[in-house]
């Protein structure tokens, strides 16, 4: 069963100073499966993202991805592990100094300027995939919508073909239609593309819409998981009382 | 415990707590340049970076940094005239215009107007990109934002700031002589006769010297405090006015510290 496991979390912990934000968190996530991580904000769902990315080193636990455990991987390991991963930040985090298709492809330029007729070439197949055209090409991010800018930092996840992405509230920021729009660009893209894909969202119509597994993450640790399926049936009290929406309840 | 001994306690309990913070803060700028150094001496390089940070902070630094020295150089001469004038020593007006241009004015104002300038902009920019993610999403695309942002920022300001002295140092001492021959009635060729004399090669090394110092203080603190910057535009802030503090002090304190060792 774990051989089969694209990531694998074991008693992840870290603490800032004494907030414990993580305390033991144990997750598989299988290949080619949408896994969402739902819970409050400051549950700790970005830290274990963060973690997971390496951009956080973890108190302990082992953060395995393929078998391959990085919380003891030198920088320059990890940077090669990194490129089966590609990320959607929650604010897009498009670089606003660089036009759009540079942006799309910067993971395969790592910021040089070559190859600009196929990397524009490229940057457009991309943003053709995200339901773009070539018109926003020379744009700055600055001068799109946030919806746009969330399809084009999709595009630029997506460009150098990870084996796994991760969505940190996708649709956070967006009104109910364009969150839609990007719960089926995410769907499309896990079944297209076969990737892995991991998201955070606490939003439960996005949760539905783009999980094959759900699991909950509360004070630190998974408190719940199971197929999507059981999220409205789970008979847990933390996550009834979550995807109800309801003030009252064990969780405060 | 006797009571009275409580606010003493307390007292030197918070001076404990004061020199462990700074103590942390060298610990961690040193950190900062030392990993920042030992990336950025191994590929990817980014030259193109490197070109837009030394337009970005030499070139247009330039009209600051010539105002601040023609005014300056100017300044200096009337008052030596003025202080020369009581003890018939007006003819000092040159040699002290010259050495204090050079040796200190030149590099301390040009550190500091680019301080103004280029650590605050630093700050602002990478404080930006922090709490924006962007730096996150750097890492995240493969690209070490070492390599790519603090390495170009700090060799930039090496190379730049070092240039811009010798320009304001020139212009420095024009502004002196300008206001010395045609409001003073200084004989031109003998004015520049006795800069000459006075202007030595060891000056102008030492004016390199701590302008470099300058440079890699004024990169590192906006590189550094942007860097670390956290809690939205508010902490973008902090970091800007941080970075342009230490800059400032770490200027004016190295300064003092070469000019003591050099002169001692």
């Amino acid at each position: 069963m774990v051989d089969d496991c694209k990531i694998v979390l074991e008693d992840v912990a870290k603490a800032f100073g004494a907030n414990h934000v993580l305390d033991g968190v144990n997750l598989e996530i299988e290949r080619g499966e949408s896994m969402v991580i739902i819970g409050q904000s400051g549950s700790g769902k970005s830290v274990t993202l963060k973690c997971i990315l390496g951009l956080i080193k973890p108190d302990r636990g082992a953060i395995r991805v393929d078998g391959q455990d990085l919380t003891h991987l030198s920088t320059r390991e990890l940077e090669r592990v990194r490129s089966k991963f590609g990320m959607l930040f929650q604010g897009s985090a498009l670089f606003d100094s660089l036009p759009i298709w540079r942006n799309v492809t910067f993971a395969l330029t790592q910021g040089r300027a070559r190859d600009s007729v196929r990397m524009r070439k490229i940057a457009e197949e991309n943003l053709e995939r995200v339901g773009l055209d070539a018109n926003v090409l020379d744009l700055r991010p600055s001068e799109l919508s946030g919806g746009m800018q969330k399809r084009v930092a999709l595009a630029r996840a997506i460009a150098p073909r990870p084996e796994i992405i991760f969505f940190d509230e996708p649709t956070t920021g967006l009104d109910p239609i364009r969150a839609d729009v990007i719960n089926d660009l995410i769907v499309e893209l896990v079944e297209d593309l076969g990737v892995t894909a991991l998201t955070i969202t606490h939003d439960m119509a996005s949760a539905r819409k783009i999980a094959h597994r759900v699991a909950m993450l509360y004070q630190g640790k998974i408190v719940w998981r199971g197929p999507r399926d059981r999220l409205y049936d789970s008979g847990n009290p933390y996550v009834d009382q979550f995807v109800q929406g309801r003030a009252e309840g064990p969780i405060r | 415990m006797s009571p009275t001994l409580q606010p003493l306690i307390a007292f030197f309990a918070s001076v404990g707590r004061l020199l462990l913070s700074a103590l942390s803060s060298v610990g961690q700028v040193t950190i900062f340049a030392a990993t920042t150094i030992s990336r950025a001496i191994r590929p990817p390089y980014y030259p193109a970076r490197l070109l837009e940070q030394l337009l970005q902070i030499g070139w247009f630094s330039l009209p600051v940094v010539g105002m601040t020295a023609i005014f300056s150089g100017a300044a200096l001469a009337q008052q030596t005239f003025t202080a020369g004038s009581r003890f018939n020593a007006t003819s000092t007006v040159p040699a002290i215009v010259v050495l204090g241009i050079v040796r200190e004015l030149g590099p301390v104002l040009v550190g500091l107007m680019v301080a103004g300038r280029v650590s605050s902009a630093m700050a602002a920019e990478l404080g930006t990109m922090r709490v924006t993610e962007q730096l996150d999403a750097l890492t995240t695309l493969r690209t070490d934002p070492y390599r790519y942002l603090i390495a170009p920022r700090l060799i930039a300001a090496l190379i730049a700031i070092p240039l811009m002295v010798l320009i304001a140092n020139a212009i420095g001492i024009f502004g002196g002589y300008f206001v010395a021959v045609y409001k003073l009635d200084f004989n031109a060729v003998g004015y520049l006769d006795t800069t000459r004399q006075f202007l030595t090669a060891t000056d102008l090394q030492m004016a390199l010297v701590k302008s470099a110092f300058f440079g890699f203080f004024i990169a590192l603190m906006g590189c550094y405090h942007g860097f670390r910057a956290q809690g939205g535009a508010a902490g973008v802030g902090r970091a800007t006015t941080d970075a342009v503090v230490s800059a400032f002090i770490l200027i004016l304190l190295s300064n003092m510290i070469i000019t003591l060792m050099a002169f001692g």
